[in-house]
């Protein structure tokens, strides 16, 4: 019984497992790491946590993706699967600074 | 202070565009400016308080919540602009006979204008709740002088109005016999570009899976950073690298709104 209880409360992070998660922090409108790498030909999940006290979005025309992050506060963005190269991505709000890229490899 | 500007301006480009297309395509009904100023200014009251719960609806439903809340918005405006096209095919007859009165029947026309206030409403609610989150942003920031937001973001959105109305203007100079042709088109493919954007949501959430991503890539031709691009992106649903699920979406919706519409047309107008 406490086998499949075992089993039971590891199913979930298993399933979980197969899509790799990557974090980013945003810090004074800055994106850190500012590269990401990713396996390619894979969806992965980016947890983008925002520091700063002012709402960001994270916007990326290569990578087909925008999102609204509010001030301290994290977001879910799922991407890929990608192939191999370069995604950069910025924070539409405080595009001077906030800059990245995601590499899939 | 133009940094702000230029943001605000593409906000609310969007917004702007797809209400010059609803405002010249529900000419001739009687009752359209008070309407359509309804739905604009709710649509601005609604995004104060959609930015406001920013935070509850981004935390909602797993993380999810903002992707799943554009996708509800999107989708609606879809249908509302399925239902116009089929409510103009079934007022083909009057269309022909003047086009300057759609309807003569007061009710009737309010029942033909309240798919376009909604569509002005949602329109406005989604792009306005990013601009205040965006203003907001800034205001608190910190950096720049509330006045100089406030002055950048009353230019970026004068900007963005001013080019919705000159697209208004444009298509008002078209010759009334081609006049709702062409304005069915725009509304047709309008709603179609609105479908395909709700499936890049729903693929953003993981909802839905993104079948060949992408099924092309022609940024190198014409980004959407471009004036050109962002301008196709809003009108005709342009996207450089769609996934095959977007391109599904859209012409699904292209379908049965053709479909819908040739159901719903009066049948001694069929040749």
């Amino acid at each position: 019984m406490k086998k499949f209880l075992l089993v039971l409360a590891l199913a979930p992070a298993l399933a979980f497992a197969q899509t790799p998660e990557f974090k980013l922090t945003i810090k004074d409108h800055r994106f850190t790491p500012a590269e990401v790498r990713v396996p390619a030909n894979k969806k992965v999940k980016l947890v983008v946590r925002n520091d700063d006290p002012t709402p960001e979005e994270f916007e990326s025309h290569t990578l087909n993706r925008e999102k609204v992050i509010p001030g301290r506060s994290s977001a879910t963005i799922f991407i890929g699967p990608l192939r191999p190269g370069r995604y950069p991505f910025e924070g539409e709000f405080n595009p001077a600074t906030a800059k990245g890229v995601v590499i899939a490899e | 202070m133009f940094g702000v500007a230029i943001i605000v301006f593409r906000e609310v480009l969007e917004a702007a565009l797809i209400i010059g297309v609803v405002a010249a395509a529900s000419r001739g009904i009687g009752g359209r400016a008070r309407a359509l100023g309804a739905g604009i200014g709710a649509g601005v009251i609604g995004a104060v308080l959609v930015a406001v719960f920013a935070e509850s609806i981004s935390h909602a439903a797993r993380g999810i919540g903002q992707e799943l809340f554009n996708a509800i918005v999107l989708g609606l405006a879809v249908l509302m602009l399925a239902w116009h096209s089929i409510w103009m095919a079934q007022h083909g007859a009057a269309m022909a006979a003047d086009a300057r009165r759609v309807t003569q029947d007061v009710r009737e026309g309010t029942r033909g204008l309240s798919a376009i206030v909604l569509v002005a409403f949602l329109a406005v609610l989604r792009e306005g709740a990013e601009t205040v989150l965006f203003l907001y942003g800034m205001a608190a920031g910190g950096d720049l002088s509330a006045a100089s937001v406030a002055a950048g973001g009353a230019l970026g959105l004068l900007g963005g109005g001013a080019v919705g109305l000159a697209l208004y203007g444009g298509l008002l100079r078209i010759p009334v016999r081609y006049f709702f042709s062409v304005t069915g088109v725009l509304v047709l493919l309008l709603a179609a570009g609105l479908a395909g954007q709700m499936a890049r949501f729903l693929i953003q959430a993981d909802v839905l899976p993104g079948l060949l991503d992408p099924l092309w890539d022609t940024s190198w031709l014409l980004g959407t950073q471009s004036a050109v691009g962002s301008f196709l992106q809003v009108l005709i649903g342009y996207d450089p690298r769609p996934s095959a699920t977007q391109m599904l979406f859209y012409a699904a919706t292209l379908v049965l709104i053709v479909v819908g519409a040739k159901l719903a047309r009066p049948q001694r107008l069929k040749t």
